[in-house]
């Protein structure tokens, strides 16, 4: 699936503004930092309701195909700053992490292997 | 001089803590083991403080007046002022982003508020280990704005040290100090440089610390743990 698929399919509002596109390998949920650093992977949507701008960094570090931030939270401007410079897709959503979750699951994107 | 020291116990207004943690049995215990500061911080809220700084006079126990945040991001954050009445008002303000959640004295036990005898003077109604409605960055800026220390509690335990709930210490946050738990693995990441705590973070009267941990300080008095604390000496 692509991030751009995603987006149309989810209605989620990016609010970093144009992207260029990429594919989502594989898809996990988790707001514990430390467990998402530990077994994130490259080109992974992350579902996440910690809106810190350590998910910016942790994001950048490990190369995510994007950042979802489910039930409409607010996300600071500083963080939607840093997501733009380190060039993280970042995305709204008033949809719940778990019906994001199915819906890239429906959508044939598997868990991350470490998850 | 050496300090013997707690900086971290509850009282039985947090909802976790044992109701045998009065006032008075904290203050006792700290003079039993002949701790020289003891600093009671509850979850969220500093309302037991008054009857802890009367108990602990009474007993010749230094109070270091202070209470854990938790942040939004679920991290726990110790804050600790030089008077209770500063420690108070801090509280008070801190309270308006907490949210309405009712406790459940079944399942977290009842949140008591007492008086300097040991006698129950209110109920918390609302929930005090929720997450307050600010983010790490602006509990610390709040800290420091009301002339507090900001140390983040546990950093290497559980979900709610900063070093779990955030991956890493946020940057741009000045930390006083850290206090680190012995429970957990020490942290294998280089730490900012600046003052290491290890506290109790005891819930009962039995798992408050011996005479095991000090820190160094020109004397006896909040000034200087004050100082000792924020390496600012």
């Amino acid at each position: 699936m692509l991030v751009s698929e995603f987006e149309r399919l989810s209605g989620a509002a990016c609010l970093t503004g144009a992207y260029d596109d990429r594919e989502i390998a594989c898809g996990y949920t988790c707001d514990l930092l430390s467990h998402v650093m530990g077994r994130g992977q490259a080109d992974m949507a992350w579902i996440t309701v910690q809106t810190h701008m350590n998910v910016i960094a942790v994001a950048a570090l490990m190369d995510f195909a994007c950042v979802i931030i489910p039930e409409g939270l607010p996300v600071e401007a500083a963080i939607l700053a840093k997501a733009k410079e380190e060039g993280i897709i970042l995305f709204s959503s008033g949809q719940t992490a778990y019906a994001l979750s199915a819906l890239l699951a429906q959508n044939g994107v598997l868990s991350a292997r470490k998850g | 001089m050496k300090l013997y020291c707690d900086l971290h116990i509850h009282s039985c207004l947090s909802p976790c803590g044992d109701a045998l943690m009065t006032p008075n049995n904290i203050a006792g215990m700290a003079y039993i083991k002949q701790l020289d500061v003891i600093a009671v911080c509850d979850h969220n809220t500093a309302r037991n403080l008054p009857a802890v700084q009367a108990a602990a006079d009474r007993l010749g126990v230094l109070l270091l007046p202070g209470m854990e945040l938790t942040t939004r991001e679920e991290a726990h954050m110790l804050c600790y002022f030089r008077d209770v009445r500063t420690c108070l008002a801090f509280g008070e303000a801190i309270y308006a982003h907490l949210p309405a959640i009712p406790n459940r004295e079944a399942y977290f036990g009842r949140q008591q508020v007492m008086n300097a005898q040991d006698e129950e003077i209110d109920v918390e109604e609302r929930l005090l280990i929720s997450a307050l409605d600010l983010s790490f960055e602006s509990c610390a800026a709040r800290i420091h704005e009301a002339g507090g220390l900001c140390v983040p509690a546990h950093i290497n335990r559980g979900a709610n040290g900063a070093l779990q709930a955030l991956g890493f210490l946020p940057q741009n946050v000045h930390y006083d100090a850290l206090e680190i738990a012995l429970s957990a693995p020490m942290p294998a990441v280089a730490l900012p440089r600046c003052p290491l705590l290890v506290s109790s973070d005891a819930h009962d009267l039995e798992n408050m610390l011996e005479r095991t941990f000090f820190i160094e300080a020109r004397e006896r008095s909040v000034e200087a743990v004050f100082e000792a604390i924020s390496g600012r000496c």
